[in-house]
């Protein structure tokens, strides 16, 4: 088994994009949506929910206004400043429950919070874990691990090759559970310089976490300077190129239609797509 | 005024009109930007700012006494964050996994554990051209951003228009932003993934309490369900940046929209004249 996860340090690359045509392109894998703060991948995989998950994050604090008396003590011993006028802040809560014990009267409790929900689904293209975490929620790193072992049991009990992560953006703790463990990290790029400040930073990651990165360079036709020196710093770097996707209208309209690109085009950036695939598969495993 | 741009979903535009909004502003009065994309911070490649002010910024951790610790373990029973293990004569912290709340501490029967700090990244700041721009950084392979965050917000001039650049998403770096705006100003793009994204973040802005626009960029590459959706819920739309090649490339090479293409400073003004009058009302409602 094989576990192949797309990143890409900024958002708005083309990660799901990449990732949603490798679906329809793979055969024999289980998917697995670890953006969970946006995740965007089932709208182009149209997924019929077969289990639903609830999620619980860290708790969060609660105050009895019938046994406080108004001491004040948690809200001077509270870190997070989430204690104000002797009520919980449930956005700056983050649960650590030092007010239960600061309070003389017992008067504060920690309560469960549901903080999202994750699911299995049929797709057209395999199975899919893929989970939402509630607007304003915290811990997605944990409901990435959720997502992501799901995947793995699955992947185990249908003997299924690969695992394909769409991953979030970004290099904190949602990326750290995304790409932990995994074999290969392909990191979707853009000759932008913004991309190639963040792809420097992904690749920092994938080297601290000792996984093998990848690099695909996407709309690579913006800027032609740009490409080279991302070209330049990945040979610097030792880390392979693996496709050059061309800026394709074509992309955008397979978004827009809810498909992935490759079932709906046979045009520049569908077919480098194709090649990136039997790329990535053929690779060796490290 | 305090005015976060996020977007739920990243490469939509964030940094370009916050960016773009600030430099517009900047000759009207004294306009700070401040980008809490602490995991991959944007802004300083289109503004090329002088930094002038570097810190570390630290969380504390604990430290355990061997000589005093019993091995009790009520510290990491008390941790919700499973960041201290006691076994057998062996008390271990994972620095990592603490948040600094400072539990472990308080329970300690033994005053066993202090504390010490740990720098988890930096903050910077400094300006250009009458801007005055602040970012963070957190350091690679650091999974809790939120402190990095409060480090850049602390750097909020009360007597100036501060601009927030929030990170994409949904969840707790977004909240940590936006949290304490007087407006939120949404960035999407007419694609499904936009309206997916612009929706969540939307009921991010209404769970904390902040009013909330939209600014459609690349408008043209898509669909109209993003504007049904905003007139639908109620949501202005302020501003519609075109889909054109050449702001990309524009983007690519690291220049802002109105270095590009100074014409926009006038819509980037009036779309904060709009933003003025309803965060007023937002705050009067």
């Amino acid at each position: 088994m094989k576990e192949i996860v797309v990143l890409s340090g900024k958002g708005g690359t083309g990660k799901t994009a990449v990732l949603a045509s490798f679906a329809a392109l793979a055969e024999n894998s289980v998917l697995c949506d670890c953006d969970v703060d946006a995740p965007n991948l089932h709208l182009l995989l149209e997924p019929e929910v077969l289990e639903t998950h609830d999620f619980y994050g860290l708790q969060v604090a609660h105050i009895d206004p019938e046994a406080c008396n108004e001491c004040g003590l948690c809200g001077a011993a509270c870190r997070f400043d989430a204690i104000r006028d002797f009520q919980v802040d449930p956005f700056a809560c983050e649960g650590c429950g030092l007010c239960t014990h600061v309070c003389p009267l017992e008067a504060i409790s920690m309560r469960d919070r549901l903080a999202g929900h994750w699911y299995v689904s049929r797709t057209r293209f395999g199975l899919l874990t893929h989970a939402r975490l509630r607007a304003a929620q915290e811990n997605s790193g944990k409901l990435v691990m959720a997502v992501r072992k799901r995947a793995r049991e699955i992947a185990a009990e249908t003997g299924a090759y690969y695992i394909l992560s769409d991953g979030p953006p970004g290099i904190g703790c949602p990326a750290i559970s995304s790409l932990s463990g995994a074999q290969t990290a392909l990191i979707v790029t853009e000759p932008s310089l913004s991309g190639i400040h963040d792809l420097e930073r992904v690749l920092e990651l994938c080297r601290h976490f000792r996984v093998r990165a990848l690099v695909c360079m996407n709309k690579c036709d913006l800027s032609a300077e740009n490409s080279q020196r991302i070209e330049e710093q990945c040979r610097r770097l030792a880390v392979e190129v693996v496709a050059r996707i061309p800026f394709d209208p074509d992309v955008n309209r397979a978004i827009v239609e809810g498909r992935p690109v490759v079932e709906t085009s046979d045009g520049a950036a569908s077919r480098e797509i194709r090649s990136l695939w039997e790329a990535v598969a053929a690779h060796p495993t490290p | 005024m305090n005015l976060a741009v996020a977007s739920g979903k990243g490469g939509t535009g964030k940094t370009l009109v916050a960016t773009s909004l600030a430099l517009s502003l900047s000759e009207l009065g004294p306009v700070q930007l401040l980008d809490c994309d602490v995991e991959e911070p944007n802004a300083h490649i289109l503004l090329r700012p002088t930094i002038d002010s570097s810190e570390p910024v630290t969380v504390p951790v604990p430290v355990v006494d061997k000589e005093r610790c019993t091995y009790c373990g009520l510290c990491a029973e008390a941790c919700a964050y499973n960041a201290i293990a006691v076994a057998g004569s062996i008390a271990l912290v994972f620095p990592e996994l603490c948040h600094g709340c400072g539990a472990c501490s308080y329970v300690c029967p033994k005053k066993a554990i202090s504390e010490t700090t740990r720098e988890v990244g930096v903050v910077e700041s400094g300006h250009v051209d009458g801007l005055r721009f602040g970012h963070g950084r957190l350091n690679v392979g650091e999974a809790m951003a939120a402190p990095v965050i409060r480090a850049v917000k602390k750097l909020a001039d009360p007597e100036a228009t501060v601009i927030f650049d929030a990170p994409p998403g949904t969840s707790c770096p977004v909240v940590e932003t936006v949290r304490g705006s007087d407006f939120c100003l949404l960035v999407t793009e007419p694609t499904p993934f936009g309206l997916n994204d612009l929706t969540m973040a939307v009921e991010v802005t209404r769970e904390i309490g902040v009013p909330c626009g939209v600014v459609i960029n690349r408008d043209g590459m898509g669909d109209d369900r993003v504007s049904e959706f905003c007139a639908r819920e109620g949501i202005p739309v302020l501003l519609r940046i075109p889909f054109d090649r050449r702001i990309a490339e524009a983007y690519c090479r690291g220049e802002t929209l109105v270095a590009a293409m100074p014409s926009w400073r006038e819509a980037f003004r009036k779309l904060f004249d709009e933003i003025r009058t309803l965060a007023a009302v937002g705050s009067a409602a």
